[in-house]
C-alpha cells in the first residue's frame, strides 16, 4: 500500500515538476548554503567575457566616504548577430556581475541572447550613484530607478538595430524589482518586454526582512554573542579565502566559504542571517550618510574619505532591516505619504500592491520553491494563486539553492525562447 | 628595486600620515543618532572591526593610493600581459618565480625548525630547477611533492612576535609591521644571495623585475573597493590579519 503510494506520488510529482526534478537537498537551510552539488550544475562556459561600463555620474550630492561608489557600474554582452536581450537584476546587495547573476548571464548569453547584468537597488553602489531617494526598499521608486538606469544602460550600448525585443529576469529582491519595473513598462512602455522572469522572490519585503532578522536569534548563546559568532564567520571566510578568489561581503561569501563544512542546522540559519547582516549594514549606513537622516551616524557629522568607520560598522552589524524600516525608512517616507500608516507602508512594498497587474500579465512569469527560506507560512500560496499556470513551485532548494541545477537553468533558460 | 620602493614608502608615510582619521562635525556637537554604541552594545561585547590600528590614518591614505596605481597602472598592465602572452607561457612565468622563491622558503623553515618541510622543499628546488628547466615546468607537484610557501614575517611569528600595528604597504597592500619588516628582510636576502647573477649581468633585472610584478599581480583577484562594504577598510583589515595568523600558526 506504502508502495502504491510513493509510486502515486513519484508519479504526481513528475507530472509537475518533469521527470528530470530531481534536487538532492532537502533541508532548506543547507540548500540556501551549499547551492547545487558541482556535479549536478548546469554545464556553463568557464569564463563569462562580459564588457563592464559604468554610467556617468548623477548631479545629486554624494557622501565623500563612499567616492568609490560615485558612478553605477553594469556589465553586458552582445550576440554577433540580431537577437533578443535579457536585463537580469541582481538580488539583495549583489553586484551585476558576481554571485548569482554570474552563471545566469552566462547560460542566457549562450543561449543566445544579448545580456545586461543590473546591480540591485540595494548595493551600495547604486544607493549612492543611482538611487533618487537615496533610501533603498521602496518599491516603485527602486523600480523608477531601475527603469532610467535600463534606458541609460541601452542608450550607451547602442546597437539597438540589433537588439529584436526586451526581456527581464530577476531572482531574489531582483525578481520583486523586476515585477515592479514590469508594471512600470506596462504603462510606458520603453521596453515592452516580452518575457519577464521572477525567480525566488519575496511576496512583502517586510515579512522577509523580519524573517532574515529573527535567524539570528538563532546565534549559539543568544544576540549576545554575536560579535563572537561574526568573528567566527570572519575566521571561516579567512579559511576559505585564497588568492585566487575575489572578496565581495556579499551572502555568496559568506556561504561560499561553509560551503564545504556546514555547520548544524541551527547554525546554519544564524548563517543566513549573519550573511544578509552583511549586506544590510553596508546598504543602511550607505543610506544614512546619503541623507543624513541620523540613523546611527550623527546627522551633523561629515565624514571624509580618510574616517575611521570601525565604530559604525560595529553599530551597523547589530541593527537589522526591521530596525531600518522602523526607525528610519517609515520615518524618512511618513511626510510624503500623510495617508499611510507605519502598518499600511508595508503593504506598498509587497507583490500585493501590484497583484492585480500580476494576475493579467502573461508576459510575466515565476519560478519558485515551496520550501524557500524567506517566505513565511501560507505566502507560497501567493504564486500559483495570482499567477497561475505561470507560476512554477519547485519541491525543494530553499533560498535560490537550485538555480544553478542543471534542470532548472534549462526552465530558466527554455522560459524566454 | 625594493630598496626604492621601500624608501618611497618612508616618504609617502611621512608626507601623508598626519591625514585625520576623525570625522568633520557641523556646529557645537555631534547630533543623537537613532542608535548609538552606548545604548546598543554592552561593554563587553567584542567588536571584530576594531583592531590595533595606530597608522589609520596613513593606512588608509595608503589604501586609496593602491587603488589608483591598481586600477591606472597595474591592471592595464596586467590585462596587456594577458593579451599579449598565451597562457602556457604564463604558467611558464609563474613556475619560474614559484620556484625561486623555494630558496626563500627552504630558509625560512630552517629558520623555523621545521626539517621535514625544509627537506620537502629542497627536492622541489632540485627537481624543478633542474628537469623542470630553471623551474619553467612544475615537475615536483606532478610528483606529488607538496608545496610550501614560507616567508620572514610567518617566521618571526613562530618565534612568538605578534603582527604589531596594521600596516597598509605601497602596492605590495595589506600587511603589518612584522610582515612589512619580513618582507624587506626576505629582499634583502635575496639580493645578497642574487640566485640569478644579476652582479654579474644587470640587464637581467628590466626583465625580472616586470615580470615579477605582473605575475605578482595576475595570481591575486583581490580588486580594491570592489567588495560592496563602507567598511571594506575594516573588514579587509581584519580579514588580512586573521589570514597571517592562520598562515602562521600552518
Amino acid at each position: 500500500m506504502r508502495l502504491l503510494f510513493t509510486v502515486l506520488l513519484l508519479a504526481a510529482s513528475s507530472a509537475l515538476w518533469g521527470a528530470d526534478y530531481q534536487f538532492p537537498i532537502n533541508d532548506p537551510f543547507l540548500a540556501t548554503v551549499v547551492g547545487t552539488p558541482e556535479p549536478l550544475r548546469a554545464q556553463l562556459p568557464e569564463k563569462a567575457k562580459l564588457k563592464i561600463r559604468r554610467l556617468p555620474r548623477a548631479d545629486w550630492d554624494m557622501p565623500e566616504a563612499m567616492w568609490f561608489s560615485e558612478r553605477l557600474e553594469y556589465s553586458y554582452r552582445l550576440q554577433r548577430g540580431s537577437a533578443p536581450l535579457i536585463f537580469l537584476v541582481a538580488g539583495t546587495g549583489g553586484f551585476h556581475n558576481t554571485g548569482k547573476n554570474l552563471p545566469l548571464l552566462k547560460a542566457f548569453y549562450q543561449a543566445g541572447f544579448h545580456v545586461v547584468g543590473i546591480t540591485s537597488p540595494t548595493h551600495t553602489q547604486f544607493v549612492v550613484s543611482a538611487s533618487t531617494t537615496g533610501v533603498p526598499g521602496h518599491l516603485s521608486k527602486d523600480a523608477e530607478d531601475l527603469y532610467r538606469v535600463m534606458q541609460q544602460i541601452t542608450d550607451a550600448i547602442g546597437n539597438k538595430d540589433r537588439i529584436t525585443g526586451y526581456n527581464m529576469a530577476g531572482y531574489s529582491l531582483g525578481a520583486t524589482n523586476a515585477a515592479f519595473v514590469a508594471e512600470l513598462d506596462s504603462r510606458q512602455k520603453v521596453f515592452d518586454f516580452d518575457r519577464v522572469l521572477m525567480i525566488n522572490p519575496p511576496v512583502s519585503l517586510y515579512t522577509s526582512i523580519s524573517k532574515l532578522d529573527r535567524l539570528l536569534q538563532n546565534i549559539p548563546g543568544g544576540m549576545d554573542n554575536f560579535g563572537r559568532f561574526f568573528a567566527e564567520v570572519v575566521q571561516a571566510i579567512t579559511g576559505a579565502y585564497k588568492q585566487s578568489s575575489t572578496v565581495e561581503f556579499s551572502p555568496d561569501l559568506v556561504f561560499e566559504a561553509f560551503k564545504d563544512n556546514p555547520p548544524t542546522r541551527e547554525e546554519l540559519g544564524a548563517l543566513i542571517g549573519i550573511a544578509f547582516r552583511l549586506a544590510s549594514s553596508g546598504l543602511i549606513f550607505t543610506a544614512d550618510l546619503r541623507t543624513d537622516f541620523g540613523f546611527i551616524k550623527p546627522s551633523n557629522v561629515q565624514l571624509t574619505r580618510n574616517s575611521s568607520l570601525g565604530e559604525f560598522g560595529t553599530l551597523a552589524v547589530r541593527v537589522g532591516f526591521t530596525d531600518y524600516y522602523h526607525e528610519f525608512f517609515w520615518p524618512f517616507y511618513e511626510p510624503q505619504y500623510p495617508d499611510e500608516s507605519r502598518d499600511s507602508f508595508v503593504q506598498l512594498h509587497s507583490l500585493y500592491a501590484i497583484e492585480d497587474y500580476l494576475a493579467d500579465a502573461d508576459n510575466v512569469a515565476v519560478f519558485h520553491n515551496r520550501d524557500d527560506v524567506i517566505l513565511s507560512r501560507g505566502e507560497i500560496d501567493f504564486f500559483p494563486e495570482v499567477f497561475g499556470d505561470r507560476a512554477t513551485i519547485f519541491p525543494n532548494g530553499g533560498h535560490l539553492g537550485n538555480v544553478e541545477y542543471a534542470p532548472v537553468m534549462a526552465r530558466i533558460v527554455g522560459y524566454f525562447k | 628595486m625594493n630598496r626604492y620602493l621601500i624608501g618611497f614608502a618612508f616618504i609617502l608615510g611621512i608626507g601623508l600620515g598626519g591625514c585625520s582619521t576623525a570625522p568633520i562635525v557641523k556646529g557645537d556637537a555631534p547630533e543623537e543618532p537613532a542608535f548609538t554604541s552606548e545604548r546598543l552594545l554592552v561593554e563587553d561585547v567584542e567588536r571584530p572591526f576594531i583592531v590595533n590600528d595606530p597608522l589609520e590614518g596613513f593606512n588608509r591614505t595608503m589604501y586609496r593610493f593602491n587603488y589608483h596605481a591598481d586600477r591606472w597602472v597595474l591592471m592595464p598592465a596586467v590585462r596587456t600581459y594577458r593579451f599579449l602572452l598565451p597562457q602556457p607561457v604564463r604558467t611558464g612565468v609563474r613556475n619560474f618565480f614559484n620556484n625561486l622563491f623555494g630558496i626563500r622558503t627552504l630558509a625560512n623553515q630552517l629558520l623555523q625548525g621545521r626539517p621535514v618541510r625544509a627537506f620537502q622543499t629542497t627536492g622541489r628546488l632540485a627537481v624543478n630547477t633542474t628537469l623542470g628547466i630553471a623551474g619553467l615546468f612544475d615537475v615536483a607537484t606532478h610528483a606529488g611533492m607538496p608545496y610550501h610557501r614560507e616567508d620572514f614575517g610567518q617566521t618571526l611569528g613562530v618565534w612568538g612576535f605578534g603582527p604589531g600595528a596594521y600596516l597598509v604597504l605601497p602596492l605590495f597592500g595589506p600587511s603589518s609591521i612584522r610582515d612589512g619588516f619580513g618582507l624587506a628582510v626576505d629582499s634583502a636576502f635575496q639580493s645578497w644571495l642574487d640566485p640569478l647573477n644579476f652582479d654579474d649581468h644587470p640587464d637581467r633585472q628590466y626583465v625580472y623585475y616586470p615580470l615579477m610584478i605582473l605575475d605578482t599581480r595576475d595570481k591575486v583577484a583581490f580588486q580594491y573597493f570592489r567588495t560592496g562594504s563602507p567598511f571594506e577598510y575594516e573588514l579587509v583589515r581584519k580579514l588580512i590579519l586573521t589570514v597571517r595568523e592562520i598562515e602562521v600558526a600552518k
